[in-house]
């Protein structure tokens, strides 16, 4: 509930942040999430303190093992002495636009661990996109000192796809026995791991879900550098999970030393101020020029067909101005 | 701008198991419109408070039919003292005898729900009460 | 076949000359199931009374597991209690045992029940309020000082440390001069309804399997005459489940147990004639009655022709039967006798074998002893002035209970293919499918009671503004002191090293995958506490975290 303060009380807000006051960093991620003016003030104050945690987006289908994969990443990231806040996301809403957020049930045990913040964020109707959402929220955890970020969400639809789309490291788990295999979450989830966790390793099927994606992966060729590891684990008996922390922290090496982190970044920081611009643009210019009862009479002359689209379009941004 | 939405954090405190009421609660919650983040069975009250906090909720609906509530319920107030978050309110439901409720709202705890009570009801007070406070706050740190 | 089809005509033109005028209302059991205006030959044409009924005491048993049933001998009166110190659950049992009451059974607090010491931070607030605080096996000695246990068959509500517990049973006979054979009674033990439904665990559901065959084996062995498990609908039902579900679920759950056994090697009627059941009875009268005599049908059928069990003991659905406390009324109080004696007279008319009671106050707080007397009064009346108890399974043939008996049963077999097909119950557990089910239900049902579809009276109609006033036994906050203090003082006077070594060796059974039950009755005998026996099996075992499934 930033939205009528004050730039002064935003940066009042984001200086009690900086300091570790976890109230403060709770209310800033609501004022992310409520969007509006205050998140650009809270932007502003945030953004010099950001660029140091990395993040390591966890995706796959409903009931993975996700939260429970990243509750024993918890454990074993906090023995090797980092600070870890996690990201919780959950898109799925009902018709009433209300959500349960269930994520962290599985993750109380950590709530009282003075390094540790686990925060939930539902579908709402986040302007600028829910990726954009959650990623402001993961650079306000950052810039309050958290070593390392981890964003769950579920990968079944596009939007979760680009909430992932902002890590580092994008962690896939998948569980055994998805009736078609690997072939049923092949889509758009294969190409962004970085790292696959076959999960619930006690189940029968496991192996054959981790040779189905051996076999993907071979047919891979657009990856020379980084053959995405396959981790077995068994998040409810705490197996595995070392191994899973070795291999990001491999993946983290390799992004460093290739160039790869500075160029995924700037690759993901050029398409969010294209987006943030774009997002300006429709507002500013289209919003203003189509909300109009010349626009619904232009409208009525295509439909009728006495216009056609383009030159339609031609009257609300000329060609010249497009272009220049 | 998104429309602010009002987070309510169902917690359930205690050993006992009994999580029928709070999940019923919960979806009616929901299906009201909120968002509702659940804690699972079996918390403390350290854990509940510092999920409140990192959640940033606008309000506590606790459930405790354990026999607890004169031990829970005034320890969780006491924290969200403690966490310079005495603005979060902190509502309930358990079996409850009358003086012991009387005394908790004295205490500070808003509202107190008995057996029987229609999940209606309980909307209705969330949007009344955590519902108006939550549009008249202020995000500034105290 | 002739006569059939006349008995068909005649219904029809019966019908038709007396078409149904309905008032407005949902004609529907408690759980949402249609029912019809009239039943008659015809809803069970397909019936055959020797194949699917059968007489009492014979195969299916349909109509109950005597021959003779109460005229032979009454059901059990048992009235769960606990609360406090041992010592003062141990006075209310003396005080119900003088009262005519035939069994005991005991309620523990929720800290024992998770296998949490009284003095751990986790119990602050908790000891002794909902039952009996037990720590060590000094605790139980004083529980049940003065009652002869070769004479007293004791119930014992405990799940998740029910091998902890059913040690120190032991162990308190060896100190009476009672061997472990003589031994009778009954532990709740049923690990998978509290993953499904009560939710007080401790490790992992399979490994809380484990746990269940290791005291199934071992009174296989060592306890003849004693019962295990008592596999429960009854927390089914009050976490909302419908009786369709509570019938279902449970018996899925007391299938697992046989398989979990089976797989260890026992012999099949090694350990199924002393497996027992625990059922809810619900406010739905005939739903209720249908409900317990298809378990009972059911269950014989998948013993003898699934397991191909011999011993006909093996067979027989024994069970228990409590009334149901979600059906108690805050409001009105004085009108859950009447909910809870018509409750009992369901499950004395579908052939229970014992009984609880709900005291009109235990929706509020502990039961006062003059409500704990009125629910024991409750049974008294239906067992020596209502006449039910006079000719075996009064209802048998009725049309409308044996149609909905036949109907319970192919709900549930429905629901085991549906299992099945999941991969199992502890597939479907951690799949959330049991838990889904019963919270839709739950919601639903406040739903209907929302929108006036059911009425509770006193609740959603014939609603009155008195103030909810009865006396409500309170526990004294001096009660938790003093179980700290005697436990700190144990933990000062026992021999230390004799509760590490054999801690130590329950910890390495566990790691090595043996039968627990002989190393918990070492450490219970040197006084080791439930908390410091649970922790030494949780290293190995592991702990279960919640899935959220809201
Ligand atoms: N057998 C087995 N079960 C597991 C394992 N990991 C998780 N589970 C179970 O799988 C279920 C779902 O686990 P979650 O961690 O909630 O899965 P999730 O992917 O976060 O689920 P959503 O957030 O709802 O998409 C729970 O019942 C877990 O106990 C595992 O390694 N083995
Ligand atoms: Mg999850």
């Amino acid at each position: 509930m930033v939205t009528e303060t004050t730039e002064e009380a935003a940066a009042r807000l984001v200086e009690s942040l900086l300091k570790g006051n976890r109230r403060a960093a709770g209310r800033v991620i609501s004022a992310i999430e409520d969007g509006g003016d205050a998140v650009e003030m809270l932007m502003r104050a945030l953004y010099p303190h950001t660029g140091r945690a990395s993040i390591v987006g966890i995706t796959g289908p409903p009931g993975a093992g996700k939260s429970t994969v990243v509750d024993e990443l918890i454990r074993v990231m906090r023995a090797d002495g980092r600070a870890v806040a996690v990201l919780a996301v959950d898109p799925n809403s009902p018709f009433s636009g209300g959500a349960v957020l269930g994520d962290r049930v599985r993750m109380m045990r950590h709530a009282t661990d003075p390094e540790v913040f686990i925060r939930s964020m539902g579908a709402r109707g986040h302007l600028g996109g829910l990726a954009l959402a959650s990623h402001n929220a993961l650079l306000a955890l950052d810039a309050m000192g958290f070593s390392d970020l981890l964003a769950e969400t579920v990968g079944v639809g596009q939007s979760e796809l680009e909430v992932a789309g902002t890590a580092d490291t994008t962690v896939v788990v998948v569980p055994p026995g998805l009736g078609d295999g690997v072939q049923a979450i092949k889509a758009g989830i294969m190409e962004i791991a970085d790292i696959f966790v076959v999960n619930k390793a006690d189940h029968p099927q496991a192996d054959r879900v981790v040779a189905d994606i051996r076999d993907v992966l071979r047919m891979d060729l657009k990856r020379p550098e980084w053959t995405p590891p396959i981790v077995k684990t068994v998040a409810t008996a705490g197996e595995g999970l070392e191994d899973l922390w070795i291999r990001i922290r491999q993946h983290r090496r390799y992004l460093e030393e290739s160039g790869e982190l500075e160029r995924r970044r700037r690759a993901r920081l050029e398409q969010e101020i294209v987006e943030i611009a774009e997002r300006r643009l429709r507002e500013q210019v289209l919003r203003p020029r189509t909300a109009t009862p010349e626009f619904r009479a232009m409208l009525t002359d295509v439909v009728e067909r006495r216009m056609n689209p383009y030159e339609a379009a031609e009257q609300i941004v000329p060609k010249t101005a497009a272009a220049g | 701008m998104s429309e602010p939405r009002l987070r309510i954090l169902m917690a359930k405190a205690g050993l006992d198991g009994h999580d029928r009421g709070v999940k019923v609660v919960a979806r009616a919650l929901r299906d009201a419109g909120m968002e509702v983040i659940y804690t699972g069975l079996h918390q403390t009250p350290e854990q509940v408070v510092r999920a409140a906090v990192d959640e940033d909720v606008d309000a506590i609906g606790l459930s405790i039919l354990s026999g607890a509530h004169m031990t829970i319920f005034p320890r969780i107030l006491e924290l969200l003292r403690e966490q310079e978050a005495e603005d979060i309110i902190l509502f309930g439901g358990g079996t409850i005898p009358e003086d012991d409720l009387q005394e908790l709202k004295r205490m500070g705890v808003a509202e107190l729900f008995t057996p029987g009570a229609y999940t209606q009801e309980i909307v209705e007070w969330v949007r009344e009460n955590v519902g108006e406070k939550a549009a008249g706050g202020s995000a500034a740190p105290s | 076949m002739l006569k059939d089809r006349t008995l068909e005509d005649d219904y029809r033109s019966w019908r038709e000359s007396h078409p149904p005028h309905n008032r407005d209302w949902d004609f529907t059991t408690l759980s949402g199931e249609e029912i019809a205006p009239l039943y008659s030959p015809l809803d069970i044409a397909d019936e055959s009374y020797t194949r699917d009924v059968g007489f009492p005491g014979q195969f299916p048993y349909t109509r109950g597991i005597y021959a003779n049933m109460y005229r032979g001998r009454l059901w059990t009166m048992r009235q769960f209690a606990g609360f406090g110190t041992a010592r003062d659950t141990n006075r209310r049992f003396h005080y119900l045992l003088s009262q005519g009451m035939t069994g005991l059974s005991v309620a523990f607090d929720n800290p024992t029940l998770m296998g949490v010491d009284s003095d751990d931070l986790r119990a602050l607030g908790e000891v002794g309020r909902t039952g009996v605080a037990i720590d060590s096996l000094a605790d139980m000695e004083v529980l049940f000082e003065g009652i002869p246990l070769d004479r007293v068959s004791t119930s014992m509500t405990i799940n998740a440390p029910a091998a902890i517990v059913l040690a120190m049973y032991v162990a308190v006979g060896e100190k009476q001069g009672v061997p472990a054979g003589q031994l009778t009674g009954t532990l709740q033990n049923d690990i998978l309804k509290e993953y499904i439904a009560q939710k007080e665990w401790i490790y992992p559901p399979r490994q809380g399997v484990k746990l269940v065959v290791d005291t199934i084996e071992y009174t296989a062995q060592h306890m003849p005459k004693y019962h295990p498990v008592s596999i429960s609908g009854y927390h089914i039902r009050e976490a909302g489940s419908t009786a369709l579900q509570e019938l279902a679920f449970t018996m899925a759950d007391g299938l697992s147990y046989v398989d979990a056994s089976l797989e260890r090697g026992l012999d099949i009627d090694s350990f199924a004639p002393r497996l027992s059941y625990f059922w809810n009875s619900h406010i739905d009268f005939f739903e209720e009655i249908a409900k317990f005599r298809a378990a009972r049908r059911l269950w014989a059928r998948l013993l003898k022709e699934k397991y191909g069990a011999k011993n006909p003991r093996s067979w027989l659905m024994r069970f228990h039967t409590q009334t149901a406390g979600v059906s108690l009324t805050a409001q009105q109080p004085e009108n859950n006798i009447v909910r809870t004696a018509l409750e009992a007279l369901a499950a004395v008319l579908g052939g229970t074998q014992s009984l609880h009671t709900n005291s009109m106050d235990e929706v509020l707080a502990l039961p006062t002893e003059k409500a704990v007397e009125i629910a024991l009064r409750t049974q008294q009346i239906i067992a020596y002035e209502t006449g039910v108890v006079n000719t075996v399974d009064p209802l048998g043939g009725a049309y409308f209970v044996e149609a909905m008996t036949n109907r319970m049963e192919e709900g549930a077999l429905e629901y085991f293919r549906r299992i099945e097909e999941l991969g199992g119950v502890l597939v479907g557990i951690e799949a959330g499918f049991f838990q889904r089910e019963i919270a839709d239900a739950a919601f639903r049902y406040q739903r209907e009671l929302e929108e006036r579809r059911k009425v509770m009276v006193g609740v959603n109609d014939f609603v009155n503004d008195q103030p909810i006033d009865i006396p409500i036994l309170k526990i004294d906050p001096e009660v938790e002191r003093e179980q700290i203090r005697r436990l700190q003082e144990l933990k000062r006077t026992r021999d230390n090293d004799r509760v590490d070594r054999t801690l130590a060796a329950v910890r390495d059974a566990a790691a090595r995958d043996e039968n627990v039950m002989p190393y918990l009755l070492e450490s219970v005998r040197a006084y080791a506490t439930i908390q410091e026996m649970s922790d030494a099996m949780k290293a190995v075992l592991g702990s279960y975290r919640e899935p959220a499934f809201v």
